[in-house]
């Protein structure tokens, strides 16, 4: 009894420890998301309704999700694909052992590239004076804008995002890669199975929760990037980050309430994808250990 | 074997070739900028430029107090849930990784709301007040990074018992944590310093919806209306990346050289 009085007295000042951290987060982390999330639901004259979500569901709103999901899915599909192969081959290829280390950290600084210098790295490549087009031109007599290509457009835009979504597969999959024990390949090979059957039949069931719960995470990445996008296209490709960077600085869609809601399914939909990425992750790691 | 080495050599040339050319094309192209020949001009143009200088400055200011801040708020709470709340720990992780799940603008446009002049804490109504919730959605940006890298500097070592043998030689939990714990994961903080030093440098949303005068909004608009200094600015921008990843490894294998002699 008076062992519990005594903890019960203490409590509180364990917690004081938390105060910094606690006020800080609720202040500038939950507190103004809170107030989006809030704001969807919330009419002009402060009543709860669905409206503003309801309104979502215009032709030009769901456009600009629909080719922002689009995009986000095509760079993370992609980005898992190549990022894995290049992984692969980097732990598992029987390569030298000292490439591992300059690609691992080039990784580490092309993963935090997104933003307006990547936009015009690209601008400086594949722009229509860009050194790749240029060369392509004058050399191979191919005009790459003449052939439909536009660096403005989905696949401009899936290409550059490639550049930071690559580099997030490697560095998250190859600790992955690494936990694949030598003893199975061994058991599989013992028991006759080919190089083939191996990974269709183990390695690859091991690590569907990694692949698949990092294509939610890539596609989380691209789905809330705006720098990039905005530096490269301006306004002209209307996905959603670049819309809701319009309506909060002017108003665009002429009703503050349809921003929140916007705002709040940018957050719904990241969400799901990380949801979804921790949940497989605890999943996987019950075999890669 | 060799059929695996095959494809190995592939995947590894298509990835060299992909994250090659770019780099490679943006510096020929910021050396275009004179006619036919090579030339710094491009780099002359943007160094010489007020606004570059200004802009650069602010953002290198602000990088430097997101850090004091970062640090202040996350070494402490690291320190004391490992320590006391071990309960907590998921819960912490939980609310520091936010910042990866919700997108920045959102993040931001709370802000704007929460913070406009007629709120309760009317933050963006005054030049200091912007730059200080410009300085804080900074930090928030950076809470992912900061706290993991402490926090795993904190795994390697015996926490409770170097607070009792400092306890017992008379310390107070203000000396515990900035001449023991500090020292201890002062690596940690710094890779997680550098990291955020290299975000802030050339963000862009914050920034630009708060409109402060930071690189990235300078940079985009330097995008928007100039052909070559773009290229300049981006190189600029990736020299700062790797320098800041490059003391990150300079960083970490100093310390294992000072574990190592222990």
């Amino acid at each position: 009894m008076a062992d519990t009085l005594a903890a019960r007295r203490r409590l509180p000042l364990t917690w004081v420890g938390m105060v910094p951290f606690t006020a800080f987060a609720v202040l500038f982390l939950l507190l103004p998301t809170m107030y989006i999330v809030v704001g969807a639901f919330r009419s002009a004259d402060g009543g709860f309704t669905f409206e503003n979500l309801v309104n979502l569901f215009q032709p030009s709103i769901l456009a600009s999700y629909w080719i922002s999901i689009k995009i986000s899915l095509a760079t993370a599909v992609f980005g898992c694909l190549i990022g894995f192969a290049i992984a692969a081959a980097v732990t598992l290829g029987g390569l030298p052992n000292w490439l591992r280390g300059p690609i691992m950290t080039f990784s580490g600084v092309a993963s935090n590239f997104a933003g307006v210098p990547l936009a015009f790295a690209f601008l400086a490549t594949l722009g229509r004076l860009g050194l790749v087009t240029v060369v392509l031109k004058q050399w191979f007599g191919f005009n790459i804008y003449a052939h439909g290509f536009n660096l403005l457009s989905f696949f401009g835009l899936t290409i550059t995002y490639l550049f930071f979504q690559i580099p997030l597969m490697i560095l998250i999959i190859t600790p992955a890669l690494d936990g694949l024990k030598r003893e199975w390949k061994e058991a599989a090979s013992i028991l006759g199975a080919s190089g083939f059957q191996y990974w269709r039949i183990v390695a690859l069931p091991i690590l569907w929760p990694s692949l698949l719960g990092t294509l939610a995470l890539l596609f989380a990445n691209s789905f809330g990037a705006v720098a990039t996008a905005y530096a490269l296209t301006g306004s002209s490709l209307s996905i959603v980050p670049i819309m809701l960077y319009a309506q909060i600085r002017g108003d665009v869609l002429q009703d503050p309430h349809l921003g929140y809601a916007l705002a709040f399914g940018m957050i719904v939909i990241t969400g799901i994808a990380n949801f979804v990425y921790v949940w497989l992750r605890v999943r996987s790691e019950r075999w890669v250990k | 074997m060799r059929v695996q080495r095959f494809w190995s050599i592939i995947a590894l040339l298509f990835g060299f070739i992909y994250f090659a050319l770019p780099l490679i094309g943006t510096l020929e192209f910021s050396l275009r900028a004179r006619r036919g020949v090579y030339s710094l001009d491009a780099y002359r143009s943007v160094l010489s430029d007020p606004q570059f200088r200004e802009t650069f400055t602010y953002s290198i200011v602000m990088a430097i107090f997101t850090i004091f801040v970062g640090a202040l708020i996350v070494v402490p709470t690291a320190y004391w849930v490992r320590l006391k709340l071990p309960r907590l720990r998921p819960v912490v992780e939980f609310i520091t990784l936010l910042p990866l799940v919700i997108p920045p603008i959102v993040i931001v446009f709370g802000y704007i709301r929460l913070y406009n002049t007629s709120s309760f804490l009317p933050m963006t109504g005054s030049v200091t007040g912007t730059n200080l919730l410009l300085l804080l959605g900074y930090t928030t940006l950076s809470l992912p990074y900061m706290y993991r890298a402490v926090d795993t500097g904190l795994r390697t070592l015996d926490v409770a018992t170097l607070t009792e043998a400092a306890q017992s030689l008379g310390a107070g939990w203000f000396t515990i944590i900035a001449r023991l714990i500090l020292p201890n994961v002062l690596v940690a903080v710094l890779s997680g310093a550098f990291i955020t030093f290299a975000i802030v440098i050339g963000e862009f949303v914050l920034a630009s919806l708060l409109n402060r005068p930071a690189f990235g909004p300078y940079m985009q608009l330097v995008g928007a209306n100039k052909a070559y200094e773009p290229a300049a600015l981006a190189v600029i921008a990736f020299s700062i990346a790797w320098i800041c990843m490059g003391l990150i490894q300079l960083v970490t294998r100093f310390s294992k050289h000072t574990k190592a002699q222990r």
